[in-house]
């Protein structure tokens, strides 16, 4: 049953990722995003982390992927739609695929260390004391990340006639 | 035959090199950005595959660290198209290839 599942959720995250990478048209490639983001937050379950593929399925399908097709609609490009990779595109599907057949094979290599087939997932409240109690220090300056984060954009996407206007 | 740790770390790969690759290839900073998610959620899957797959229950570190992944794709990915709005307002471009302002 596990099996099934992760062929079936692994292929369709690893097709739309590849639709991501290849696709000509950037909206169909931010559609492909969320295809690949859900699937992976059906791997998430299939490990037993179901309070992270809620996080994943919020955060990636609710948030980013609207900010990110948000840009798309605002800074529409034409000229995308017909030239979309750099020439030297074949040096970086050869760099890609060299990587991969390097992680891979030490995956397989050391596989023999880790592997077992007893998957056993934790609990939402465990990962909750956990995270509040020995990452809270973390968990704290997360939020202030957020904050510089939140704060910097506004800064830095606010119009700002008064620098752009000179200049242009 | 059930499913083992290397699977889920050769599929991270697969993800985390089609990630790569579009990193590389792409001419538009909206598409390099899509591919840095991918790569990042590549390293999740491996964190939470390792974390699945331990020995002893009581190791949350690897979920940890995927909520603290999340968070900061998060402050990335607003702070990052923050600068692409702001440099397309400037440029009128996204394309990575015409941004080389610092190049000497």
């Amino acid at each position: 049953m596990g099996l099934v599942l992760f062929y079936i959720l692994g292929g369709i995250t690893i097709v739309a990722a590849l639709g991501v990478v290849t696709t000509r048209n950037i909206v169909y490639g931010a559609l492909f995003l969320l295809v690949s983001l859900m699937g992976v937050a059906g791997l998430f379950v299939v490990l037993f982390a179901e309070f992270l593929a809620l996080v994943q399925l919020l955060i990636y399908g609710g948030a980013i992927i609207i900010v990110i097709l948000f840009a798309l609609m605002l800074t529409r490009e034409t000229d995308f739609s017909i030239a979309t990779e750099h020439r030297r595109w074949p040096v970086a599907a050869v760099v890609s695929l060299a990587l991969f057949g390097l992680l891979a094979s030490s995956a397989i290599n050391d596989s023999s260390l880790y592997n077992s087939d007893r998957r056993s997932g934790i609990g939402i409240e465990e990962l909750g004391t956990g995270l509040f109690e020995n990452w809270a220090v973390p968990f704290e300056i997360a939020s202030i990340v957020l904050l510089v984060a939140l704060i910097g954009a506004i800064v830095i996407g606010r119009s700002g006639d008064e620098e752009d206007g000179g200049q242009a | 035959m059930s499913l083992e740790l290397v699977d889920f770390q050769i599929l991270a790969a697969a993800l985390f090199c089609l990630g790569l690759y579009g990193v590389l290839a792409r001419r538009s900073a909206v598409m390099v950005l899509m591919a840095v998610e991918l790569m990042l959620n590549a390293v999740n899957i491996n964190l939470i595959a390792f974390s699945a797959f331990r020995p002893v229950s009581s190791m949350i570190t690897g979920q940890v660290i995927v909520i603290f992944v999340i968070t900061v794709a998060a402050a990335e990915v607003g702070l990052a198209l923050a600068v692409i709005m702001r440099l397309y307002r400037r440029r009128g471009t996204v394309n990575v290839d015409e941004i080389d302002l610092m190049k000497g």
